[in-house]
């Protein structure tokens, strides 16, 4: 809690958050990021060996082979989601199944999936992106920021 | 073979400062892939997401953080084709793949799977 909100609390407010802070379970910081590691590692390297395989049975080039990737792992993972093993793997690695792509397309199908009780255009269509919103909406408006600058540099004939 | 061990070590280690973004931060996980996909998109403006790539392969293509590096990537593309404009059209030319598989097979999901648990 930021110390400005503190200031508003009254005294007795004040001892309850100290009191609750200290029973927090402390996270087990370490341990979390070994298994982010390890899994975030694994779901790489099945891209890349599915990288491979695009390159030398599909045509693909390095710089062409990321696309079909991508919607492979995508797949792969809405599936899983489906199935429920998804959040299980999940639950177990944290960071390690949200960063990757698939943690991406997990939101969407388990979003989908869990809202289709409330209709198929407001509860799927309209909740499909409540959790991947955020990123494409940041991602754009961030990348939108950085390509005008640079396309504006590059006019003024810098850099 | 490298490249395996590579996509190994630095998909795990982004996935790692992920990790600590939510436990040392704080952060909720919508914030910090939010902060990935922006620190994504500055590196690659810089010009210096690449070069992972190149290095590690899926280890960097496959998080988050290149979502923002292709957004950029697309729009300079396009904008050294027609402009300004350019900006705007391209901005999803390569990440096209990712949103439009995860919206399909997503749906495709709702249609044929009921929640579970």
């Amino acid at each position: 809690m930021s110390s400005k909100k503190q200031k508003k609390l009254t005294p007795v407010q004040q001892e309850y958050q100290e009191f609750a802070k200290a029973r927090e379970p402390k996270r087990p910081v370490l341990k979390n990021c070994i298994r982010a590691f390890l899994v975030g590692g694994i779901i790489c390297t099945i891209g890349q060996g599915l990288m491979w395989i695009f390159m030398n049975y599909f045509g693909f080039d390095e710089k062409t082979a990321g696309s079909p990737t991508v919607a492979v792992l995508v797949f792969l993972s809405v599936l899983l989601t489906s199935l429920g093993v998804y959040d299980h793997i999940a639950q177990w690695a944290g960071a390690g199944t949200a960063v990757p792509v698939t943690g991406f397309a997990n939101t969407i199908a388990s979003a989908a999936i869990e809202h289709r009780t409330e209709g198929f255009v407001l509860g799927v269509g309209g909740n499909m992106f409540k959790i991947a919103g955020p990123v494409i909406v940041y991602g754009v408006f961030s990348a939108f920021v950085v390509s005008i600058v640079k396309v504006v540099i590059k006019m003024l004939g810098g850099v | 073979m490298e490249k395996f061990i590579w996509a190994f070590i630095i998909g795990g280690l982004i996935c790692v400062i992920g990790q600590l973004l939510m436990d040392v931060l704080k952060l909720t996980p919508a914030h910090a892939m939010v902060t990935l996909v922006v620190t994504g998109a500055i590196l690659g403006g810089l010009g210096w997401y690449d070069p992972i790539v190149k290095f590690a392969g899926a280890g960097a293509s496959v998080p988050i953080s290149s979502f923002g590096n292709q957004l950029v990537k697309g729009a300079m593309q396009e904008a050294e084709r027609n402009g300004l404009i350019g900006v705007l059209t391209g901005i999803f030319e390569i990440t096209s793949a990712g949103i439009s598989a995860a919206i399909i097979f997503g749906f495709l999901a709702s249609l044929l799977f009921r929640p579970k648990g």
